[in-house]
């Protein structure tokens, strides 16, 4: 479970630094009459949405982090009842997929730099490719799922099989979810709704692709075993 | 207390928000069912969380029935028996506790407290509901599913759960998977909204330190809930895989029945420390909404300023964060490395340092306050004595050597249910008795109101105090039956007699507050907008009950905290967060 201490660990030091902004040293009984800085406008600095999906980032890391936890706590326990925790091997395809889901992350991330710009053209094209790619994405990775089963590696056959495919699973379960919030931006699009409120559309669909990129290379670099170093590395930091 | 600080601005302007943004019903059905406000959000969680919380207290009662005559009854099996454990577990736990604290409370106080319109999504707010609403059917269901709901008890380990032998491991298991999933991704939804209305939504001068001590409460249990229940998210889903796929998450290869299973290498510790993660924190999840029901009761009810504000407000924040370092001292009898139980020993004994300090806190609060004993204040003393109760033999069951004993009796179900069921119930209902003047514009009737607490009140400890005895005797628990077992004297079974007669009676007392609940919507006196002359925004809405959009035309101001009771030269005993000083002429 030391993943996902971890990971709360870092979310307690964003949530101690936040509330260390927020004059917790205050005497309120004192204080009375004044209005604090909050402005007259309830027109919070940062979009509601976007507070709204930065928590939701946090829960979903929560998740992932989690399931990376199982997986170490799995594999700490060893061969159990003479079952080796075998890797899976690692199709070329998923490779591919790893290229199309950057190359996605890039598209939108190019969405967003247009809409500030203003170019709705560039925007459109963009969104629309990182959603193309995004799905090519999924197109593969199911790909991926169908080439192992068929050279017999199924999800009941050995533990480390079942969190090849857990993992790559729930990532994609999030890629997909994303897909539904582009559909949705695009459809607004669509409708003509001002460039000014696409903005915060496309901002929030580009931060999610990229935590979705960044989960799926620390989910890669786990499942290929590059991480073996690194996970010796951090264990013998820890015990 | 009428010195002016450097910041003065006499009286601010109000913040507006432009009214498009508001949610307008259209229909009746709208209005009243799929209804985006956040305060028939929160009557819909409530009535739904208490409805499947009377199945729960029945089937506890069937339960307490097995205990005290065993055999007399024959619709009570064994099977059914495990079954009742379970189902009556895992309701008042998450479908009845942490529904009601965050879902109900939560929706309807969050925003009239920190002076918002609404949620900050209502749509997502209302989707939270219906799919609550969903798992609660899902779970309901599973009485109707061939084989009857799962057995497994509510921490749902296996691999038992999920092998033949344990009662509903065809279908109940499967929909107590569903609808827990279900009830985690509606929860997600909903604590995002509490979260961010917290966050981003406060009116104008409503800082952080300026929040009345529930919303803190509620405001940290749900960003807790929102990183603890992920864990119950990811058992549920590996659990479901290894029922049926086959996948060997957590099932070890097993003979079953003289079969060799096919499942091989799963380890059943990991479910134990992802459901722990979820299952340490669950109780903080009700139980920081409780403390903060609990200071706002006791400081209004005493016409006294809450002792110790900022204290309140770390410890409450402290409690938090400690509660995901301790999840494995529900573990110490898994056989685990000494040197852990040690870490989590420690752990565990550290939280009574911030708890303590709540506790010294309200008592100082009380401490020469102008006491009134209405029926909410009532259940505020009582969440006190059997909080500290329920503490103080967690104190003992923190402690590997003595918990090892313990851990199989009924001792531990006598210290939960005093710390986390009897408990968070009395603020429960002492934040309905609190609120519903300002839900219905009428008070509940006072005198039912003490005939249910006091059979409330003096009957949980009727049910709970001895049963520390009979634990402490080594009286198991989870047994369908004792039988005759030397160690059990014969007066064992008379106290059990005794208990459930006393289970029986709280249990119907709680028809005593359902009747007042629906008399008093008619009959009840008429409130007024603040009967209780209370500090906090809510009871400053131009409407009671609060109108659509709470707060008229104009968001209130906020120029003080919420406990500005009894302040001297006051003209009233009481100063409205909204109200300004009166600034020194000239």
């Amino acid at each position: 479970m030391s993943v996902i201490v971890v990971f709360l660990a870092v979310i307690a030091v964003i949530a101690g630094w936040w509330l260390s902004q927020q004059q917790l040293m205050a005497k309120p009984w004192l204080n009375v009459n004044s209005i604090g800085d909050i402005p007259a406008r309830n027109e919070p600095s940062v979009p509601l949405a976007q507070v709204g999906l930065g928590v939701f980032l946090a829960v979903a890391g929560c998740l992932f982090a989690l399931l990376v936890s199982a997986y170490f706590m799995r594999v700490e326990i060893g061969p159990a009842n003479g079952v080796v925790l075998r890797s899976m091997p690692i199709p070329a395809m998923l490779w591919v997929n790893t290229g199309v889901l950057v190359l996605s992350s890039i598209a939108l991330q190019c969405a967003d730099i247009a809409v500030r710009r203003g170019q709705r053209d560039v925007m459109r094209d963009a969104l629309l490719l990182g959603a193309v790619s995004a799905l090519v994405f999924l197109a593969g990775q199911i790909l991926v799922w169908w080439q192992l089963v068929d050279a017999g590696y199924f999800a009941a056959g050995n533990p480390a099989n079942a969190f090849f495919y857990l993992l790559t699973g729930m990532h994609g379960l999030h890629v997909a979810g994303g897909l539904i919030a582009i559909g949705r931006t695009v459809a607004k699009m669509w409708h003509d709704m001002p460039t000014a409120r696409l903005r915060v559309s496309v901002r929030l669909c580009t931060i999610y692709w990229h935590f979705l990129l960044l989960i799926w290379l620390i989910v890669l670099a786990l499942l290929t075993g590059w991480a073996d170093d690194v996970i010796v590395i951090c264990r013998a930091l820890v015990i | 207390m009428s010195e002016v600080t450097a910041d003065t601005v006499g009286s601010a302007g109000p913040a507006e928000v432009p009214e498009v943004e508001l949610y307008h019903a259209h229909s009746w059905i709208t209005k009243y069912v799929f209804c985006q406000d956040a305060k028939v959000i929160a009557i819909q969680y409530s009535l739904t969380a208490m409805a499947i919380g009377l199945v729960a207290l029945v089937l506890s009662w069937l339960m307490r029935l097995q205990l005290a005559f065993p055999g007399a009854f024959s619709l009570i099996q064994s099977d059914n028996y495990y079954q009742f454990i379970t189902m009556h577990g895992m309701i008042m736990v998450i479908y009845l506790l942490t529904a009601l604290f965050l879902g109900g409370f939560g929706n309807y106080l969050i925003p009239l407290m920190v002076g918002a319109r609404d949620m900050a999504f209502p749509y997502v707010n209302m989707l939270s509901y219906w799919i609550y609403l969903l798992a609660v059917l899902i779970l309901v269901a599973g009485f109707f599913a061939p084989g009857g709901p799962t057995g497994a008890g509510w921490t749902l380990y296996p691999p038992q759960a999920i092998l033949a032998g344990t009662p509903g491991h065809e279908w109940g298991i499967l929909l107590m998977m569903a609808s827990l999933i279900l009830f985690i991704v509606g929860f997600t939804m909903g604590g995002l909204n509490y979260v961010v209305t917290v966050l981003q939504c406060r009116t104008r001068g409503m800082t952080l330190m300026r929040l009345p001590l529930t919303i803190w409460g509620i405001f940290t249990a749900t960003v807790m809930a929102l990183l603890a229940f992920p864990a119950l998210f990811v058992a549920c889903i590996m659990m479901t895989l290894d029922r049926m796929l086959g996948t060997s998450f957590f099932m070890p290869s097993i003979v079953q029945m003289g079969q060799q299973m096919p499942y091989s290498g799963g380890s059943p510790i990991l479910f134990q420390h992802l459901f722990w993660f979820f299952g340490h924190p669950e109780v903080y999840i009700v139980a920081l909404p409780a403390f903060g029901i609990v200071s706002d009761l006791i400081s209004t009810h005493a016409r006294k300023n809450i002792f110790g504000y900022r204290m309140m407000v770390w410890a409450i924040v402290g409690i938090g964060a400690l509660s995901f370092i301790v999840w494995a001292h529900h573990m110490y009898v898994s056989g685990m490395d000494p040197y852990f139980g040690f870490f989590f020993a420690t752990t565990t004994l550290i939280i009574a340092v911030p708890t303590a300090i709540k506790v010294y806190n309200w008592v100082l609060t009380l401490w020469r306050g102008d006491i009134h004993l209405n029926v909410p204040m009532l259940f505020a003393l009582a969440f006190i004595v059997t909080f500290v109760n329920g503490g103080l033999t967690g104190l003992f069951l923190g402690n590997v050597v003595v918990d090892v004993p313990l851990s199989a009796t009924l001792f531990v179900v006598a210290h939960f249910h005093m710390v986390m069921g009897v408990a968070p119930i009395m603020v429960v209902f002492g934040g309905i008795y609190h609120w519903y003047p300002k839900m219905t514009g009428r008070m509940l009737d006072d005198t039912m109101g003490k005939i249910h607490f006091w059979i409330t009140f003096a009957g949980a400890y009727a049910i709970f105090f001895p049963m520390h005895y009979l634990g402490l005797l080594g009286v198991p628990r989870r047994y369908y039956e004792l039988g005759d077992t030397a160690f059990i004297p014969p007066s064992a079974a008379t106290l059990n007699v005794f208990i459930t007669v006393a289970a029986l009676i709280v249990g119907a007392a709680q028809l005593v507050f359902l009747f007042n609940l629906f008399w008093s919507l008619s009959r009840g006196k008429e409130s007024g907008p603040n009967p209780w002359r209370a500090t906090s925004l809510e009871w400053q809405t131009p409407q009671t009950p609060p109108g659509h959009g709470n707060w008229g035309k104009e968001l209130p101001v906020v120029y003080r905290w919420p406990y500005d009771y009894s302040v001297p030269g006051a003209e009233r005993d009481f100063i409205p967060q909204n109200q300004p000083a009166i600034t020194p002429a000239g």
